[in-house]
């Protein structure tokens, strides 16, 4: 009753169907069509566009509790990394005694570093359920516990967007420590193989490609069914008069606590797709300004609205693989444009202006989704 | 959606290679003879922009230069050679990507690129799985040999070790501050170097004193004044510092202001050059100590003309060169040599053909590709003058050879490296007799292909 | 082929032979005086590869007494003395610009003009000259020098007294004027007695912080004589205690330190986003421009960094506040009631304005020279001294401090400002126009940015990353001290400096800032309006 069916919903189904035509579509030009074709996608390219929609996941996640929530959060790029560690350390303990010293447990930055055993918190990580079941618990748990502190006392609107700066911050100088046992600035890397599956092969990028696709589509429909509820409703209530919510009797801290961790979770799992695909994790992904650059995508694409945080992501990584191509120096001053432009006249981000669009075109009233005002109380 | 996904990868080659075209008109535009075979493709793979574009873009320039003497000078085996300039941002996944860019899509020769460890650990899968050829600059930790990697910078034993030699037989050092920005080249460096002055010199655990810094760490007070409570225990102390970049200007500033000088607690620098010390007054920190491989200091006529060029190239009279140009210099020398030796580009044969390849160096001398990929290089210790530059104040009598594994880590003191036939194999355990890791299950399948 | 004077390899002997047989040639035909010839074979001396051979000559010089001794002296000292290639020439040079250098002759000061660097020799030395030779000037100094270069001098005779030297320092002590040096060639003297064994010299050395001091101590500790040992021992612990105090009151000093740059990068921004509720991610690029400013003013005005640094601190404000200005006209205002929204927007403006930095000026740091009086250290005793750049940069934000609170309390502006945060409409239909109040709280906060930028481009780099180092910390000083509190402000800057300082030593750097981080993290769980929360209604706004 708290959960509706997303799929009677036909944004919904434009999407998926979007999405699925695409990655059959890159999946058929990839095996089908002959290299140096006109049409032909490269492996490089089937690379690229996994990575972007590991990206559009993290930014849907992001959507669900900025758009529908009111939480802006800056530090998603940590539960994004924590989700891409999980699945790190999973792909080192695969590479066994492959290493370059031949040791059967510990990871070869241990070896040099000296360390003579494994550090508790690698244990059970050379199994693949445990390793994909940490890759929601733990950013969930992290969730969990900073969102319940934080929802608990109230912290709301700037003070807790600079709160969670600070957490992923923390996390990055935490991170680069090398006595914690995460590799620091080096993070991890030389993976071997996924579940038995070489990742040097063009197959087994195709094939997490195809995950990432998936991924995105299951996340999709997880959060529009969460946004569509009566739970989502309360959602939206929250971010738009938190006290009058509370005043009518709702717990609201409950529902953020829910919301918050399930979004952290989607996080985990973008991370756990992107790193076997980018062939490193390192703390730069904790990076403070890694996660304000996410809530440029879902900005641009448009707040509180799913399939905006997905065009936002795409368009913006796009422009930056082009842009950095092309023009490196140029590439900041069109980045930070983009910030203001976007905030400024586009305050509705493109999916805004999808929708105006078609109300024209339609001329039928708005089904308003859009935040009236900013949460700040 | 479906429209936008779709046009992505015609657009994204076309964009692609029209700049890049672009960019190696650019590099090689003085120059303009018709060849009836395509161009020899050189990647170059160093960040323009984030925080590496201030080391790196010096590097790309270096490579641009280099390719543009050697087109004027005929190009190679009667090609032109043309460089492919890609931007991965000090990025380190994207280091991976814009690898594979180039020998995926480019289909490049040869790479010279990355600076930091992790940059390069990122782009190695890319490299061996794609069978790429990669020329890296920089002095590094050690504990790696690639049979796609050539290193062109110092490995440990050839700068730590003879820079704390010099201390102790010249200075009389007897009491040593290793600090360090925390990442793995400081972390390995500081290691071997526990190990070597307690097994060498018998060095006492509590005359040693390890400390690690966050990147860009700006506050020193506290460590400085840490070390100069540690030097005034009447032993002659020294400072080995792995501090990288730019937390360098503040704490070489706190040790001028609080008054520690070079005469009673000398600093040795292993990732300072003198373009690190723009941005900083020198007048304190005159004395001080670094250790490279070249300065621009160097006293020969190599080291005249690559200068001269470089000042006609940057158009700057004020540029300065470093210790990873020479090693650009070298990688790309001995590139064309070996290519020349083997009659192709192909990735196997130059491999094959560039071990043993001696080119000159800048420094009078010459450098030699030994079989485990690293090479020759005389070590140097300068001090810092008044100016910014390093004068020279000793110098191995020759050449060290980089050795990739060292002997002071338990993990690696029976590891070595052979490229070899028959051994090929970058660490093959003297103990045990074979070779560990990877390389092992890939012979197997050569092995049994053959 | 120019054959290379210099070269480490024995096997290239016959080289240097070959170039002192160049020099001598180029040498022999010259009519010399007498006191010339003494002079070059004086500095001929000095151009061997092996630097105990240079310290020998360095020794000849001193003892020669020659007329240009102390020039050579200071040249090598500097390394500006320097050898022409082909004629063997000495020479000293004054000025270096691009590839060629600007020399004079060392033998007789006579000018040469350019010379090419190619065709100089650097006489180079080391550490253990440089030292000696500091140690020649400084004990010449020691009898005709200032009253510091006296001081100096005696200071760096403690723990290094040889035989010879006792009865010399003992007349000079008795004819010395200054009670100060006397004090410490008195302590040089009674180290050199207590390394003797002479129990009585401990009296003159207890209490002293010296660290050449307490190594003979601790030395004497192991002396064969009981007497010594006790005394020692006694000198020792009483020491130690000393030391203890000197160290907390170091500790001290390098939080408030700390803290007083925090302080000057969050203060701006306590006003822009405490005051007006503008989140400003571009605040750290407005600290870099100011940074900037520093630097323009030093190459505006070469040769005199002290002037430019001062004119620094109004030209800093005004830039800040201007570029603060624009953005508030060109951005803010269209966001208003939108402050999430205003972070996304200035975040935008700060990487514009760090590409604008790289592009137009240099991706590359830049040199601001620290003027002489801000250089060095404000000895307090022996184990403490206070580094003075720090301490005017200390001083420089509790003033920028006093007059943000004099403004805000005491003027018209800071009324308005004050009435439209409390209620904006309220102030409005009072008649107070809200949006200039808004323009001019922004370019005061922007301003305020801007001498902060000022004060650190003398502690650390100036370069386009500057103010990404101290956005975050910039917001945590703020929101820890209760947004829109001035005071709050300077609490909580200081305190997350001294607790960062005091966690330092046994955490690290890393960990250290790690605990800070989280230490705020959960105090802001506890107290969500932070040390000093904002009463009444201006709170829920």
């Amino acid at each position: 009753m708290w959960l509706t069916r997303p799929f009677n919903e036909r944004s919904t189904q434009i999407f998926l169907l979007i999405l699925t035509v695409a990655v059959i579509a890159v999946t058929v030009l990839h095996l089908a069509v002959p290299a140096g074709h006109p049409l032909y996608v490269s492996g490089y390219t089937v690379g690229l566009l996994g990575k972007y929609l590991t990206y559009a996941l993290l930014a849907v996640a992001v959507d669900l509790v900025w758009g529908y929530l009111g939480i802006l959060s800056l530090g998603h790029g940590a539960f994004f990394a924590i989700g891409g560690y999980a699945m790190g350390m999973y792909l080192m303990r695969q590479i066994g005694d492959r290493g370059t010293y031949g040791d059967p447990i510990l990871p070869d930055f241990m070896v040099f570093l000296n360390w003579d055993s494994l550090p508790w918190f690698w244990y059970g990580f050379d199994m693949a359920w445990f390793a994909f079941a940490m890759v929601l618990i733990a950013p969930g748990l992290l969730a969990l516990v900073f969102g319940w502190l934080a929802f608990r006392s109230r912290v709301t609107g700037v003070y807790l967007s600079i709160i969670t700066q600070a957490m992923t911050f923390a996390l990055m100088l935490a991170f680069f420590r090398n006595e914690m046992g995460f590799g620091g600035n080096n993070g991890l890397t030389d993976f071997r193989e996924l579940l038995g599956f070489d990742l040097r092969s063009g197959a087994t990028r195709l094939g997490l490609f195809i995950a990432s696709g998936v991924a995105l589509a299951l996340g999709y429909v997880v959060c529009r069914s969460i946004v569509g509820s009566k739970l989502g409703r309360v959602c939206v209530a929250t971010r738009d008069a938190e006290a009058r919510t509370r005043f009518l009797g709702y717990r609201v801290e409950r529902f953020q606590l829910f919301v918050f961790v399930v979004s952290a979770m989607l996080a985990g799992v973008a991370g756990a797709l992107y790193v076997p695909q980018v062939g490193i994790i390192n703390p730069s992904e904790f990076d403070p300004i890694f996660s304000i650059e996410i809530v440029l995508w879902v900005a641009l694409g448009g707040r509180a609205s799913l399939y905006g945080a997905v065009i936002g992501a795409v368009l913006v990584n796009y422009a930056k693989t082009v842009f950095t191509g092309v023009m490196p120096d140029a590439w900041l001053f069109a980045l930070g444009g983009l910030f203001v432009f976007v905030t400024v006249f586009l305050p509705q981000g493109v999916a805004g202006l999808l929708g105006h669009l078609k109300r024209r075109r339609d001329d039928e009233p708005s089904d308003s989704e859009t935040p009236d005002k900013e949460a700040t109380a | 959606m479906t429209t936008f996904l779709r046009k992505t990868h015609p657009k994204t080659s076309r964009v692609f290679s029209t700049a890049l075209l672009t960019a190696a008109m650019m590099g090689t535009s003085a120059h303009a003879i018709a060849q009836d075979e395509d161009p020899i493709k050189v990647g170059i793979l160093h960040s323009l922009s984030g925080t590496m574009a201030i080391s790196e873009t010096v590097l790309k320039d270096t490579v641009e230069m280099l390719i543009e003497q050697q087109n004027e000078a005929g190009g190679l085996l009667g090609r032109d050679i043309e460089a492919v300039v890609v931007d991965p941002a000090s990025d380190w996944p994207l280091f991976a990507e814009r690898a594979r860019e180039l020998l995926e899509q480019e289909e490049v020769d040869v790479i010279f690129g990355n600076w930091t460890s992790v940059s390069r650990k990122s782009v190695l899968p890319v490299v061996e799985e794609l069978n790429g050829l990669l020329f890296y600059p920089v002095q590094y930790e050690g504990e790696e040999s690639s049979e796609n990697v050539f290193y062109t910078g110092a490995a440990p034993n050839q700068q730590s070790i003879p820079a704390v030699n010099y201390l102790h037989d010249q200075i009389g050092v007897e009491r040593w501050v290793l600090a360090g920005t925390d990442y793995v080249f400081p972390r390995t460096t500081n290691r071997i170097l526990e190990a070597y002055l307690k097994e060498e010199f018998g060095v006492a655990d509590e005359d040693i004193m390890v400390n690690y810094t966050p990147f860009g760490h700006s506050d020193w007070q506290n460590i400085v004044s840490e070390i100069s409570r540690f030097g005034s225990e009447g032993k002659k102390t020294a400072v080995v510092s792995t501090i990288n970049g730019d937390a360098n200007v503040p704490f070489y500033r706190e040790l001028g202001n609080q008054g520690i000088d070079a005469a009673d607690i000398p600093v040795v620098a292993f990732s300072v050059g003198a373009e690190a010390l723009t941005g900083i007054d020198t007048s304190p920190l005159v004395g001080h100590l670094a250790a490279w491989n070249y300065f621009m200091s160097v006293d020969s006529d190599a080291n005249y003309d690559f200068i001269d060029a470089w000042l006609a190239h940057t158009g700057e009279d004020d540029a300065v060169t470093n210790d990873p140009m020479e090693a650009h210099y070298i990688g790309f020398n001995m590139w064309v040599e070996a290519v020349q030796k083997a009659g192709t580009t192909d990735v196997d044969a130059v491999k094959d053909a560039i071990i043993g390849v001696t080119v000159p160096n800048l420094s009078g001398g010459s450098a030699a590709m030994m079989p485990n990929h690293h090479i020759t290089k005389p070590v140097m210790i300068g001090e810092i003058q008044d100016n910014g530059q390093f004068a020279i104040v000793w110098q191995t009598p020759s050449t060290v050879a980089g050795d990739a594994w060292s002997d002071y880590l338990p993990g690696s003191r029976d590891l070595i490296s052979d490229w070899r036939k028959p051994m090929e194999c970058g660490n093959y355990n003297v103990v045990e007799n074979r070779c560990m890791g990877s390389n092992a299950e890939e012979q197997a399948e050569e092995a049994l292909a053959e | 082929m120019r054959i290379p004077c210099y070269s480490w390899t024995p096997r290239v002997m016959p080289r240097i032979v070959t170039c002192l047989l160049i020099s001598l040639l180029a040498w022999f035909p010259m009519a010399v005086q007498a006191q010339e010839d003494d002079g070059q074979a004086l500095l001929e001396a000095l151009d061997t590869r092996s630097f105990d051979d240079k310290s020998d000559a360095i020794t000849a010089i001193i003892e020669s007494e020659h007329e240009r001794a102390d020039v050579w002296l200071q040249a090598l000292l500097d390394s500006d003395l320097q050898r022409l290639k082909d004629s063997g020439r000495f020479v000293i040079a004054l000025e270096t610009a691009g590839l060629d250098v600007t020399v004079e002759d060392a033998m007789t000061g006579e000018a040469i003009g350019e010379v090419s660097r190619r065709d100089l020799d650097r006489l180079t030395i080391n550490n253990a000259l440089r030292s000696q030779l500091r140690s020649a000037i400084s004990l010449v100094e020691l009898y005709n020098g200032e009253q510091d270069a006296r001081l100096d001098a005696a200071r760096r005779l403690i723990g290094n007294v040889e035989e010879e030297q006792v009865e010399p320092l003992t007349n000079r002590m008795a004819e010395e004027p200054s009670a100060a040096v006397r004090h410490r060639l008195n302590q040089a003297l009674a180290v050199y007695r207590l390394n003797q064994g002479d129990v009585e010299a401990v009296e003159v050395l207890s209490g002293s912080l010296n660290s050449n001091v307490r190594v003979a101590l601790n030395r004497a500790t192991q002396s064969e004589d009981p007497l010594v040992v006790d005394a020692a021992t006694t000198a020792l612990a009483d020491i130690e205690q000393n030391l203890k105090i000197n160290r907390a009151a170091e500790t001290l000093y390098f939080g408030l330190s700390m803290g007083s740059v925090l302080v000057l990068a969050a203060i701006g921004l306590a006003i822009t986003f405490g005051v007006m509720g503008v989140i400003n991610m571009a605040h750290g690029e407005l600290i870099m421009l100011g940074a900037y400013t520093t630097w323009a003013m030093q190459q505006l005005l070469p040769g005199q960094p002290g002037l430019a640094l001062i004119l620094a601190i109004p030209a800093g404000f005004m830039v800040s506040a201007l570029v603060g200005v624009a953005i508030e006209r060109g951005v803010i205002q269209f966001l208003k009631g939108r402050p999430l929204e205003t972070l996304l927007a200035t975040f935008g403006i700060s990487l514009i304005l760090q590409q604008l930095v790289r592009t137009v000026i240099s991706p590359l740091n830049r040199t601001v020279i620290t003027p002489e009086w801000m250089s060095g250290s404000l000895v307090v005793n022996d184990a403490l001294s206070l580094t003075l750049n720090r301490m005017y940069v200390l001083g420089f934000a509790l003033v920028v401090f006093a007059g943000l609170i004099l403004i805000m309390r005491h003027t018209r502006l800071g009324l308005e400002v004050r009435a439209v945060t409390q209620n904006r409409n309220m102030a409005r239909s009072m008649g107070i126009r809200a949006t200039r109040v808004d323009i001019m709280t922004f370019a005061l906060g922007s301003g305020v940015a801007g001498l902060a930028g000022v004060a650190l481009s003398q502690l650390t780099n100036v370069g386009p990353n500057l103010g990404q180092n101290y956005i975050i910390d910039s917001f945590m000083v703020v929101v820890f001290g209760g947004v829109g509190n001035l005071w709050g402000t300077l609490v909580a800057g200081m305190s997350l400096g001294i607790i960062n300082q005091v966690l330092e030593p046994w955490a690290g750097a890393v960990l250290a800032k790690i605990i800070v981080l989280v230490f705020i993290i959960l105090f802001i769980q506890k107290r969500p309006r932070g040390l000093f929360p904002q009463k009444g209604r201006a709170a829920e706004g």
